[in-house]
């Protein structure tokens, strides 16, 4: 199996206009993948399913990633001894995991990322490339909000039509019922807490 | 007739044995009737999660539930007596479970089988998991255990056979219970309070 910068290259040749970078994976397992822009992902995919040394015929995996926005610091461009922050804007991002039945080899790992957490949220639908996209896509709908255009069939798959939010997401806020925790603790202790009555306080004595 | 037949009550229970050792079986309508159907309670058949295997495994030679006269699962709630909520319910469940449990004819029962069943079990600190099937259906016996074991659950059914041999035939109000509907963030209502209260819990604190 090639490397991911030969992947890279290889998809270059094939497809000039789009524009693929390598995302390391500065962990143990180092399995960097592929990152791909959503204008040209389509065909991106297609060459990698349909290329004779990929034949990247079989996605077994979609999933989701929800980077909020956060403070860099970094050095100042024009003086480098002066650190400056700069926000970061969160995107979500969206991973297949590519396996070859034919070849025998994998994973490649292809992202696509949106601009950003709240309007922007579209990415192009990979399942006309791999129909095991389907249900996996909706998931991501559903739970991280990504909306895939081209989809055939996107609604909701594990929550109700009617639910609004997106539970995977970092800033999802669930709902409060957690009137009776027989052991709170942590988090949970916190929500718990509020239903508690205030502990009465016997009088004339202070509270340890 | 002049006098009153003596109820069952006066009777005691040697009078009763000695009159067994002679051939002679005494007992009142009300007890005939409370052996017979505490002895037919037909559950229906209805599984959630994992819990059900175990529900399965307590129909099958092994454990056999039919010694206790439950074996007729019954696949209409039309026919049953008994809903055992045997696993986790979701929310996107609930009102299914709900709307099961009110096509039951009276007089019915509900077992909560398992963590998941009583107050959401592994799952309560998630999103989408009821945390205990309680807040929209009366629960006439709590099983825990993830998953209980087929003895805890005979010997749930069991209980349930004392608690129906102790009370008259309609000890329950009939009535529906609100199905609760999907909303944007959560169920609506997110409980019945009629049938659920928290229970007042006063902590101490940094206990």
């Amino acid at each position: 199996m090639e490397s991911p910068e030969e992947i890279r290259d290889r998809v270059q040749a094939g497809v000039p206009e789009a524009a693929v970078s390598v995302v390391a994976n500065p962990g143990a397992s180092a399995q960097h993948s592929l990152l791909a822009y959503p204008s040209h992902a389509l065909q991106v995919a297609l060459f990698l399913r349909d290329d004779p040394a990929l034949r990247l015929d079989y996605c077994s995996n979609v999933t989701g990633v929800d980077w909020t926005d956060r403070e860099v610091v970094e050095a100042d461009p024009l003086a480098p001894e002066r650190k400056v922050k700069r926000l970061q804007p969160g995107y979500l991002e969206v991973v297949y995991h590519l396996y070859s039945m034919a070849k025998g080899h994998g994973p490649v790992v292809l992202r696509m990322r949106t601009v950003n957490r709240s309007n922007q949220v579209t990415l192009p639908s990979l399942t006309p490339v791999w129909r095991s996209c389907e249900f996996q896509e909706r998931e991501v709908f559903d739970l991280f909000g990504v909306v895939f255009a081209g989809h055939p069939d996107l609604r909701r798959i594990l929550m109700w039509d009617e639910f609004k939010d997106h539970p995977m997401r970092k800033d999802y806020a669930e709902p409060d019922d957690y009137e009776w925790e027989p052991t709170p603790h942590g988090s949970v202790l916190e929500k718990a807490r509020l239903h508690y009555p205030a502990p009465a306080a016997p009088a004339g004595e202070a509270k340890p | 007739m002049s006098e009153p037949a003596p109820s069952a009550q006066a009777v005691t229970d040697s009078e009763r044995a000695e009159l067994r050792r002679r051939g002679i079986l005494l007992t009142s309508m009300e007890e005939l009737c409370d052996w017979g159907r505490s002895h037919s309670v037909w559950p229906l058949q209805f599984g959630l999660a994992c819990c059900a295997i175990e529900m399965i495994a307590a129909s099958m030679a092994r454990f056999d539930i039919a010694r206790f006269g439950s074996e007729v699962f019954r696949p209409s709630p039309r026919q049953a007596d008994l809903l055992i909520v045997s696993g986790t319910v979701t929310k996107k469940m609930a009102p299914m479970v709900v709307r099961i449990w009110n096509q039951m004819p009276e007089p019915k029962y509900c077992i909560a089988m398992g963590a998941c069943a009583i107050s959401g079990g592994p799952f309560k600190q998630g999103y989408n998991v009821l945390k205990g099937i309680d807040r929209y259906v009366p629960v006439d016996v709590y099983i825990p255990g993830c998953p209980p074991r087929p003895e805890a659950l005979l010997q749930g059914l069991m209980k349930l056979q004392d608690k129906i041999r102790g009370a008259p035939i309609s000890v329950k109000a009939p009535g529906e219970c609100p199905v609760p509907a999907y909303a944007e963030h959560d169920l609506a209502p997110p409980k019945n309070p009629e049938l659920w209260r928290p229970p007042v819990l006063v902590r101490k604190e940094g206990a």
